[in-house]
């Protein structure tokens, strides 16, 4: 054996996935070295989508900004641009109205169903089944459709404002999203049965790429990746902001149920069942919203005071950060997004070594990363 | 076959009787071909509409229905568009080759077609070495495909051309293991001889599926090496759009690239014409002897026994494929050689003993023989 | 914990390396640092067993206009509480020590302020620019950043 490897000297091979490839969720580019078919190494290379939003962000108001937190992470607009808002007042210290908190939150939680249904359809269409995809899309349209009602809006919403939401809801959105939440809450089942506990599904997804929870700690992982790692952390559970500490809802978190703790299997699982606990939010919600007014008042010319603050939020890819810098005029003096896929980016190295490269095609789909966040 | 089909015409036209006897030989020749070649291709369109038809159906969506009534000319809109697009072959590719391999894996697919039993009287060429020929003369789109993908310069057709290579030299072995029972059981490798030894027993409980279990296994064995052999879901890592973009063709445009495409339709429908041949009693009539009725009836209604069978395979595949995610390569390997080689050549060795035992009567014989 | 008891048990240990508590309008509050004993403090922060902060939730650059800063926001899973740390940096050459083999974490972030501050992280295992291309001229988030009107060439 020894002799034929001499006889036959094999060289790495350097591969470049992206920018443009289908399963890389946008354009990131990963420079694969690989020893045939097994990744020797796997370096992402980002900022193909840089925009300079956090430089945009110190030349305009804080209300003009929300629009480009849309575009922060375009699968969970709504979760960005609630961020944002909250983040803003608690710098300011606007007093919300309840009702607009809990708008807030049925949009997030809403949004969250739709995007965790994207990383669950474009996962499977990434290992290879195309058809749970277009399942997901089907159940998505609906919320798009609620939103539309809303806000006019289907992808980038621009809904939420700081001291409030635009509008108040429209006539029958509770009702219809009672109906969506009916017809959605039994799908989430079918999908199991679709595909998440098939063989073949489960053979490509168990054990691969497993974060051990120090490294997912570690790394800065967070939302349901950290929890597909086993660790039991959920900003919405451990440290409440707007109107989460009303609702009743489980942390979901990975079990290592078909292979080793932290793998794509758990990621994959987290995801399927967080769905499951928006649905309980957002009817808890539906039940408790109060009467009021959606808006606070807040100042045309808007001057926050001197200070700095950090505000985390629980979003569907993780925990965005944003690290807001006021000097006391109208335009943020600093703005630091925290994305969570770009953090988590930076275990993938890590964790690509000695993988297949269909391997690195569910790690990416199982990390759910998306780009236009990774880039800002 | 052929030459006694031209003696046959010039006794019957005698106006023919100047005319050398190859030449009516060669035109015969000629005329199955086209003839052959045209049902493989109008199948082959027709079996890409019924994919995306079904496709849709399985994802909740309506699939094309534009193009003539519910969608049913897409294809020839397809085949046109592939027609006119622009020819592009890579500046850095190896010219001869790149044009090269699409021709030899349309003929690698499109020459299985001339040994199969279409019919009582309806087959191109009944050659006595049938399924040994359709093992060889496929295997010639491996190379086809090797080619594809060495000669686009391109690493990931590379990867999908080493890919398919590898998997379609694996699975050679026990898709032709898997039909060896039916072989053995017939005493010929003669496809026609294969499916006239399935007849009788109302025409069902004579396929050799029923013969006796290992038949019965075989059969499923085969259908799943054959999956792979034709590079479908769950074993279409080749192509694996989601990792290899798509594969050995990723640099292939136009009417090249429909040579591949066709050649994958054409692939399928010999697999499970195999399987229905040596499997599933290939023409038979249920019910009825086929081979008893006037020439035109026996022919028609074989025809569409034989038909029916193996497209309900056909569609069977499109089926897996719309449902299954895919395999990994080394995962894929590890089917092959841990578990479809060990179980053909176990199956075999079964089939091999119970026809020494049983003097080479399946089940339903014995049990018709125990009825008198 | 709270960040005024952080402060006494940093200044106990460390001394005149922790500057001061910034308290008022920051949230969370920041424990200011002389830049190059942020490893050491890092790792103090992270081992010593009533702070335990394993998790570094965001590492940013700023530029105050005199001078820059690298913040740190930390937080701790077991413990469940917060602390910023900052780093001020002269204008000129700013650089401190990396911190990626404390939260390896760091790395990512610490390239992304080395790319659009200039902020050099010594011991860094990997330090190039993440968001701009390799050759790109300057460090745009500096607050007397020009923009170029070419970029190789080509007309931005």
């Amino acid at each position: 054996m020894k002799a034929r490897a001499e006889a036959l000297p094999t060289q790495e091979m350097l591969i470049n996935m992206g920018p443009q490839h289908p399963s890389t969720h946008g354009v990131l580019r990963v420079i694969l070295r690989t020893d045939g078919e097994v990744v020797v190494n796997a370096r992402p290379d980002v900022g193909y989508l840089h925009r300079a939003l956090e430089k945009i962000g110190e030349r305009v108001t804080y209300a003009q900004y929300m629009p480009f937190t849309d575009r922060l992470d375009y699968l969970a607009a709504m979760n960005c641009n609630a961020a944002w808002a909250w983040t803003v007042e608690k710098l300011a210290g606007i007093e919300v109205p309840e009702r607009a908190e809990y708008i807030r939150v049925i949009v997030c939680e809403l949004n969250r169903i739709a995007s965790h249904l994207i990383a669950f359809g474009s996962f499977t269409a990434d290992m290879g089944a195309f058809t749970p995809f277009l399942y997901a899309i089907r159940e998505r349209e609906r919320i798009n459709d609620l939103f539309e009602d809303i806000c006019g809006n289907r992808l980038t919403y621009n809904y939420v404002r700081i001291g409030g939401v635009s509008a108040d809801l429209p006539d029958r959105f509770l009702e219809k999203t009672k109906e969506f939440l009916d017809y959605f809450a039994p799908k989430v089942p079918e999908y199991n049965n679709l595909i998440s506990y098939n063989k073949i599904f489960v053979h490509r997804l168990a054990n691969v790429a497993a974060v051990t929870p120090e490294d997912a700690v570690g790394y800065g992982l967070t939302g349901p990746n950290l929890r597909g790692s086993g660790v039991p952390f959920d900003l919405r559970k451990n440290e409440p902001y707007s109107v989460y500490p009303e609702f009743d809802f489980d942390v979901c978190v990975g079990t290592g149920e078909r292979g080793t703790l932290g793998d794509c299997f758990d990621r994959y699982m987290v995801r399927i069942n967080e769905m499951k606990e928006s649905v309980r939010i957002v009817r808890q919600a539906i039940e408790q919203i109060p009467e009021g007014p959606v808006m606070a008042k807040v100042p045309r010319m808007f001057k926050p005071p001197v200070g700095e603050v950090y505000f985390r939020a629980e979003n569907p890819r993780g925990e965005t950060g944003i690290y807001l810098i006021s000097d006391g005029t109208v335009n943020p003096y600093r703005l630091k997004i925290r994305a969570p896929s770009f953090v988590t980016m930076g275990i993938f190295e890590k964790i690509t070594k000695g993988l297949m490269i269909a391997d690195v095609v569910a790690v990416i789909g199982s990390f759910d990363i998306i780009l236009p966040e990774i880039d800002r | 076959m052929m030459e006694s089909l031209a003696i046959s015409l010039v006794n019957a036209v005698p106006v023919l009787s100047g005319v050398p006897l190859w030449t009516i030989t060669l035109l015969i020749m000629v005329m199955v071909a086209a003839v052959v070649l045209t049902f493989a291709l109008t199948y082959s369109g027709l079996a890409t509409y019924v994919e995306r038809k079904v496709a849709g159906d399985i994802q909740a969506r309506v699939g094309p229905n534009r193009v003539g009534p519910v969608g049913i000319l897409q294809f020839l809109a397809d085949g046109i568009k592939l027609l006119l697009k622009e020819d592009i072959i890579p500046a850095k590719a190896d010219r001869f080759l790149f044009v090269l391999a699409p021709y030899l894996v349309f003929v690698g697919s499109f020459a299985a077609f001339v040994v199969v039993p279409f019919g009582v009287g309806l087959i191109a060429s009944d050659l006595n070495i049938g399924i040994y020929y359709v093992m060889a003369i496929t295997s010639l789109v491996v190379v086809g495909v090797m080619l594809a993908g060495w000669s686009s310069n391109n690493k990931w057709a590379l990867l999908g051309g080493m890919r398919a290579a590898a998997q379609i030299v694996s699975y050679e072995i026990p898709v032709g293991m898997a039909l060896l029972p039916a072989v053995l059981i017939a005493g010929s490798l003669s496809l026609q001889d294969i499916v006239r030894s399935q007849g009788g027993l109302f025409g069902i409980f004579g396929w050799n599926l029923f013969h006796n279990p290992f038949t019965f296994l075989s059969f499923f064995l085969y259908y799943v090496a054959a999956l792979a052999e034709t590079n479908r879901t769950p074993f279409d890592i080749p192509e694996a759009e989601s990792e290899l973009v798509s594969g050995y063709h990723v640099e292939y445009s136009g009417i090249r690239f429909a040579f591949f495409f066709l050649a994958e339709y054409g692939d399928m429908f010999v697999v499970s014409a195999l399987a229905t041949a040596c499997f599933l009693g290939g023409w038979h009539v249920p019910f009825l002897d086929a081979e008893a009725l006037p020439a035109l009836w026996g022919n028609l209604f074989s025809l569409g026994v034989f038909l029916g069978k193996t497209l309900s395979l056909v569609v069977l595949m499109m089926w897996i494929r719309w449902t299954l995610p895919r395999l990994r390569v080394d995962q894929l390997m590890r089917v092959a050689w841990k578990y479809l080689v060990p179980l053909t050549f176990f199956n075999l060795l079964g089939v091999s003993l119970w026809l020494l035992l049983f003097h080479g009567k399946g089940i339903p014989q014995m049990i018709a023989s125990l009825f008198g | 914990m709270e960040p005024k008891e952080i402060f006494e048990k940093v200044t106990e240990k460390f001394g005149g390396k922790a500057v001061e508590l910034q308290g008022e309008g920051f949230r969370p509050a920041f424990v200011v640092v002389s830049p190059e004993s942020v490893r050491e403090i890092a790792l103090f922060l992270r081992d010593d067993p009533a702070m335990k902060f394993d998790s570094l939730m965001c590492l940013s650059g700023v530029d105050y206009k005199d001078r820059f800063a690298v913040t740190y926001h930390l937080h701790s899973l077991s413990v469940g509480h917060q602390i910023g740390v900052k780093a001020y940096l002269p204008r000129e050459a700013p650089s401190l020590p990396s911190v990626d083999m404390v939260w390896p974490a760091a790395n990512f972030q610490e390239r992304e302020a080395f790319d659009l501050y200039g902020i050099v992280f010594e011991g860094s295992w990997d330090l190039r620019r993440i968001l701009l291309p390799e050759d790109w001229e300057g460090h745009p988030l500096r607050k007397d950043y020009k923009y170029p009107e070419f970029y190789n060439g080509i007309k931005v």
